[in-house]
């Protein structure tokens, strides 16, 4: 069957209405090229922010024939990616596997020893972009700013429920910041994937979420969630997510502050070909119109690394997590 | 009266030639998707979606959504003429899709599977036009409770799954839980059960394994030792008067089939649920209430209609939480989420206000893929018996071979394969043994929804139980869901009381 497709989908290409925006002639100069579907391992559900991130720079490779062969996205979002980071250690020395990593790259292994899971050991291809947070309230609570969620947050107690990702996540990471900010405590409930989290928000299950900007914009726009500060330092957004205030602004310190990466690793013992190949093909997915202007869309902040930078910053920011868990 | 106008505008759009040619290609290589063991509509959807970058995003839409439907017909096909589920929402077709054609009664199976697909298909798309916005209220209005409650009733109709030894039922649920239980913790993120700590459990066990294995692997190993060596051959025949005569007795199944298509089309707008769960419900549904439940599982064609009208109807349903909510509600709506990303539609709340093209233009094109699959299918039948024909020394590797494919493609994990074959021998075992399969492919699709919506909503509530009690829909679900657990009770009860009688 996959030959059949295959075989379909060269004769749709062959048939000459391809969109030639760059042939396909890297692999001839780069030296190396996939000789199968490269798998695209998501560390989380289908659906996050995380996932619909990755499906789309799967999109921009098929469209811009990036790859003679196609990235398949494969998601394995168990155990706050434990199942991916374990898939991905035990897959050493394949050149056909890179993922897609979230915040959870670094605390779950920190979180869980047991998986014996060590990033230092992956090969690190490109850091796309980093995500920011917002703090979201359903659009029909009267909570128009900081000061009345505290309030309303302080008076509900333990029974105002926080909707977010796994524990140890980085949703919880940020309510954690919130509750020491305040001193309050709230009921973090776990879902699987940040847009099941989102849907809970507007379903109003839940209280309130600390979602990334893709997550919840279909919602904003429709008028049905309210985003009351940007986890972000100022000016740093922008379009229609830098009119929402950061904490900063609001006088709550400059600590308030988290951002999620949106990286592309691979497994340890990567050939130095297949590497660079990849991080060429990022590079490419990075300069394109349609990845900068997702940026600006989708509320994230640009900021290209690769190669022993990219890796100095994950070693930089386990160390955060480190301490930020408290281990 | 603006709805019908959008659709039939959506009808223009979807009889274009260009969209009418993708409709008939894409239901014409989704029936053959669907019919490989392995490869269901996801890794359809997924290998065909860069195609779609070479035509407009509705047509694209349109396209990839034919496949959908063309891949839920073609499920059918491998359940019922090889017993190996064809995709994780034809396994309940296997239950009694095999053994009819066993029975030299694979043409009706067949014609049955498609009919019961075409009305399930349609009623889907007609509550979908009918009803979408407020149906996607629904959709928000099921938090962790309700989904809990939903979780329960799917397991009340559990006990009619199973013959009528509830405890062997009940054993063979809990060999299903267990195995759902096996990998990583979905809350805390902790490795559980992992086995010999083989690092291949870390991912669980999957669903279509075990299902390939007890049905496909342990099939075939009943059958060796039913025919002992000697060349079988099953009887089975196609004619225009068979299918004629077919389509009459499928008209007195309406009311499986209505079921079916409501069940399954609930079912699958909840996001998170999907087709799988919402065939074996049907087919749970059908049996539980069926006047004679123990013909089920041994060739009745209710059997085959429930989870076919099922999950085409779930597979209309679950583009409704996609579209509305930006979440998809099944796997392969995932997919297509990803490919609206790429072509630069924002699925939420608005998409049906901005892009009612798209919309409308796809739901058209819902009804017409859903006429070619029919046709297309109906017009293949007669090749698919020619393999039925086929005698079993050649027909036994290829089904191997298919299981061994279809157990590996999923994970591509070896580890699967070898996880199979032991189902498979454990499987054979158990039906020696006349302990029921089916409940524990339930249990295994329905263990991890039912855990973690138990564990959410217990976090939500501080550990307060009767938190499922006081919110409407979750407390009549699960008092429903209670109801049926104890009916048995009371049928045994009751028979006990007049047999005794009968004998003073």
């Amino acid at each position: 069957m996959r030959k059949l497709s295959r075989a379909l989908f060269s004769v749709a290409i062959a048939t000459g209405i391809g969109i030639s925006t760059s042939v396909v002639s890297e692999q001839a100069q780069a030296g190396w090229a996939p000789k199968k579907p490269v798998e695209f391992v998501i560390m989380a559900g289908k659906g996050g922010g995380a996932d619909r991130l990755a499906r789309f720079i799967q999109g921009i490779i098929e469209k811009n024939k990036l790859s003679p062969k196609p990235f398949v996205p494969m998601n394995k979002g168990g155990g706050s990616g434990g199942e991916a980071l374990q898939y991905l250690k035990a897959k050493k020395g394949d050149n056909h596997i890179i993922m897609a990593t979230l915040n959870s790259y670094y605390t779950t292994p920190i979180r869980q020893p047991g998986l014996g899971v060590d990033i230092g050991t992956f090969t690190p291809i490109a850091r796309m972009a980093e995500d920011t947070f917002q703090l979201w309230v359903h659009a029909d609570t009267n909570i128009n700013s900081v000061d009345d969620y505290v309030k309303a947050v302080k008076k509900a107690g333990k029974k105002w429920k926080m909707g977010g990702t796994g524990k140890g996540a980085e949703d919880s990471l940020v309510t954690a910041m919130l509750e020491k900010k305040f001193g309050f405590k709230v009921t973090y409930v776990p879902y699987k994937g940040g847009g099941k989290v989102a849907k809970e928000l507007i379903g109003k299950h839940i209280n309130s979420t600390v979602n990334n900007p893709s997550e919840q914009v279909g919602f904003w726009d429709a008028g049905k969630s309210r985003p009351l500060a940007s986890f972000t330092p100022k000016g740093k957004l922008k379009g229609k997510w830098g009119k929402i205030p950061t904490f900063e602004e609001l006088g709550h310190g400059k600590n308030m502050v988290y951002y999620m990466q949106r990286s592309v690793v691979a497994p340890g013992g990567m050939s130095d070909d297949a590497r660079d190949f990849y991080t060429s093909v990022f590079e490419k997915v990075y300069r394109s119109d349609d990845w900068q202007n997702y940026l600006v869309k989708k509320g994230l902040i640009p900021g290209w690394l690769t190669g022993d930078k990219l890796q100095k910053y994950f070693l930089a920011e386990r160390a955060k997590h480190k301490k930020l868990l408290g281990k | 009266m603006e709805i019908i106008g959008h659709l039939l505008d959506g009808f223009l759009i979807s009889f274009e030639p260009l969209n009418l040619g993708l409709v008939i290609f894409g239901a014409a290589v989704g029936l053959f998707i669907g019919a490989m063991p392995g490869l269901g509509s996801v890794n359809g959807v997924a290998i065909l979606l860069p195609m779609t970058f070479l035509v407009p995003p509705t047509s694209a839409v349109i396209f990839l959504g034919a496949i959908y439907y063309g891949a839920m017909y073609g499920g059918a096909i491998s359940s019922i003429m090889l017993g190996i589920p064809g995709a994780s929402t034809a396994v309940a077709t296997t239950f009694d899709g095999r053994p009819m054609a066993m029975s030299g009664k694979a043409d009706k199976a067949l014609v049955a599977a498609a009919a019961a697909s075409f009305v399930g298909g349609t009623i889907s798309v007609v509550l979908f036009t009918a009803f979408a916005p407020p149906l996607a209220e629904v959709a928000l209005a099921f938090g962790p409770p309700e989904e809990f409650a939903l979780m329960m009733l799917a397991f009340a109709t559990f006990i009619g799954l199973g013959g009528d030894d509830i405890p062997k039922t009940l054993f063979s649920i809990m060999i299903g839980l267990v195995l759902s239980a096996v990998g990583l913790d979905i809350v805390s993120g902790e490795p559980r059960l992992i086995f010999l700590d083989l690092p291949g459990f870390m991912h669980g066990v999957n669903f279509l394994v075990l299902a390939i294995g007890i049905y496909g692997i342990g099939e075939m190993l009943w059958t060796v030792e039913l025919s002992k060596g000697k060349v079988m051959i099953s009887q089975a025949t196609v004619t225009v008067r068979r299918v004629l005569d077919t389509l009459k007795e499928l008209l007195g199944t309406w009311k499986t089939m209505f079921m079916g298509s409501f069940l399954g089309y609930f079912v699958g707008i909840l996001p998170a649920a999907g087709a799988t769960p919402g065939s074996l419900m049907a087919y749970g549904v059908a049996k539980t209430a069926a006047k004679d439940p123990e013909s089920y599982g041994k060739g009745n064609i209710n059997g085959v209609v429930a989870p076919e009208a099922a999950n085409n109807a779930a597979s209309t349903g679950s583009m409704l939480p996609m579209l509305t909510l930006g979440i998809p509600g099944s796997p392969t709506t995932a997919i297509l989420l990803g490919g609206m990303v790429i072509w630069g539609l924002e699925p939420g709340p608005l998409l049906f206000v901005e892009h009612t093209e798209f919309v409308w233009g796809l739901i058209a094109s819902l009804y017409s893929a859903n006429l070619f699959s029919l046709l297309i299918n109906i017009a293949f039948i007669p090749a698919f018996i020619w393999v039925l024909k086929l005698p079993f020394t050649v027909l036994a590797p290829v089904i191997f071979i298919l299981c061994v494919i279809g157990g590996y493609v999923p994970t591509m994990d070896m580890h699967d394969v070898w996880l199979m074959f032991v189902f498979g021998v454990v499987g054979y075992l158990m039906r020696k043994l006349d302990y029921p399969l089916a409940p524990a492919v339930l249990a295994i699709v329905l263990g991890p929804l039912a855990e973690r919506s138990l564990r959410q909503s217990l976090i939500g509530s501080q550990g307060d139980v009767l938190t499922f009690f006081e919110r409407p829909i979750s407390g009549t679900i699960l008092i429903v869901a209670i109801l049926l657990f104890v009916l048995p009770a009371i049928k045994l009860f009751r028979t006990r009381v007049t047999t005794d009688g009968g004998r003073s």
